[in-house]
């Protein structure tokens, strides 16, 4: 019975709710590294990126959710992330992306 | 005998073109329609990038168009050219050897954009009205409460062809990045948004003001669009937009919504054009002669330009333009009368 397939299921809204959701980890990230707000969406870290070439990871549009707080799923993505640097040796706004890896790894995951 | 100089708009154009031409021994008359010299930037609170007070910069200019003994001549409008000057609505000849249209610009109406709710709901207001809010020294809300989250649109009447405007006002970008510092300033503790579709910091000290919105300010910067603002059942606004560089919806409600209304081509240009026989560019805007050479001369000999009569421009590019006219006005008086 559980696995019964009825063709068709539940979509979860895509829609980045404000109101609900949960900034506190955001702002906890802005708060310690607030270059990361000086972003202008240019790409160049993701256009640079390793992983991005191999996989579909992209780090713009990654920290740019999680400051929504949209964190669902960042973490596993991030780990995608080989911590080569490329993207910090290319950013205009000159944020420390290596070290944003980083601070977002240890604010959403475990340790 | 003094040349005289008629000049249409008591703006900061107007005026400053009026001085200019005064230290050159030229004798400008203004024309302006309102009961006081000033124009538009009598409602600006402070400035873009210092923050200036907007009356540091215009009270020097008004007080030395007075004390100059400059003749105004207020409450006038100019109905038609004549070859040897100008005709009021008073029926009154005013006889010149140039003209100078500093007419300036309108308003972009906001309520034209019904989607955003402008004069529907209460707490949505525009750049203008924020500027007038602390020139009468309190922002708040409709009920007097403080605004703990603020979203600001930008391009509200810029770049839009629904509403005609296709042109970049220019000075709202730098504007939004100034009055979300300001709300910053005033209500530390508050959200702001800035919802642009391009951020365009073209002068000196705006990209580095850009920055410290963002990192020392903590300005959120979202690039979309709203699309719609309704009002919520607590008399909050909820606004739609996509958030574009993470490619999904966005939604959230906020207190209190600012629009930044771009800068239309005065809405009495067409009057004006036919009745001086000059053209205008497809933006509604005067077409100046030459964009390099002659960006302050019409296509008529003895009509010039000054400040935003011709296209959007900042305090900085209008008082910057008015010697430039000035200078343009005394070449011509010059070669008029040289080869007489």
């Amino acid at each position: 019975m559980r696995n019964l397939n009825f063709g068709y299921g539940i979509s979860r809204p895509r829609v980045i709710n404000l109101d609900n959701n949960d900034l506190r980890k955001s702002n906890a990230i802005i708060a310690e590294m607030p270059e990361l707000q000086a972003c202008i969406g240019c790409g160049s870290c993701t256009a640079s990126c390793t992983a991005g070439n191999l996989t579909d990871f992209n780090f713009r549009r990654l920290h740019t959710a999680v400051r929504r707080g949209e964190y669902q799923g960042a973490y596993e993505e991030i780990n995608k992330c080989m911590l080569c640097g490329k993207c910090r040796l290319v950013c205009p706004r000159g944020i420390n992306t290596r070290e944003l890896i980083m601070l977002i790894k240890r604010k959403l995951g475990d340790f | 005998m003094a040349k005289r100089v008629v000049i249409v708009g008591g703006g900061a154009a107007g005026m400053q073109t009026a001085l200019e031409l005064k230290s050159r021994g030229i004798e400008p008359i203004i024309i302006e329609r309102d009961m006081d010299l000033g124009g538009k930037v009598r409602d600006w609170h402070k400035l873009f990038p210092s923050f200036t007070p907007a009356s540091d910069v215009l009270q020097p200019i008004i007080d030395k168009v007075r004390s100059s003994r400059i003749r105004c001549l207020l409450g006038q409008e100019v109905k038609t050219f004549a070859e040897d000057g100008v005709i009021l609505r008073s029926e009154e000849h005013v006889p010149a050897d140039a003209v100078v249209i500093a007419t300036g610009f309108s308003l972009f109406d906001a309520h034209r954009k019904q989607e955003y709710g402008y004069g529907l709901y209460h707490n949505v207001i525009t750049s203008v009205d924020l500027e007038r809010m602390m020139n009468n020294g309190r922002v708040m809300l409709a009920d007097g409460t403080e605004p703990r989250r603020i979203a600001i649109l930008h391009c509200v009447g810029s770049r839009d062809e629904k509403v005609c405007q296709k042109h970049c006002s220019k000075v709202c970008c730098i504007t939004g990045v100034k009055q979300a510092i300001e709300l910053k300033q005033m209500f530390p503790t508050a959200d702001v948004f800035n919802f642009y579709m391009d951020i365009r910091m073209f002068g000196p000290g705006y990209e580095e003001l850009y920055r410290e919105a963002q990192q020392r300010y903590n300005i959120h910067f979202v690039r979309g669009r709203i699309s719609e603002a309704a009002q919520t059942i607590n008399d909050r606004i909820q606004i739609k937009a996509e958030d574009t560089l993470t490619g999904r919806p966005l939604r959230m409600s906020v207190d209190m919504l600012v629009l930044l209304v771009g800068m239309s081509a005065n809405r009495d240009n067409e009057a004006l054009a036919a009745a001086s026989n000059l053209s205008l560019a497809p933006n509604g805007y005067f077409q100046t002669k030459d964009s390099f050479l002659g960006a302050v001369q019409s296509e008529r000999p003895g009509i010039f330009y000054a400040g935003a009569a011709t296209a959007p421009k900042s305090l900085a590019d209008t008082l910057a333009e008015a010697s430039m006219t000035a200078s343009a006005v005394e070449r011509y008086l010059r070669d008029k009368y040289n080869n007489r």
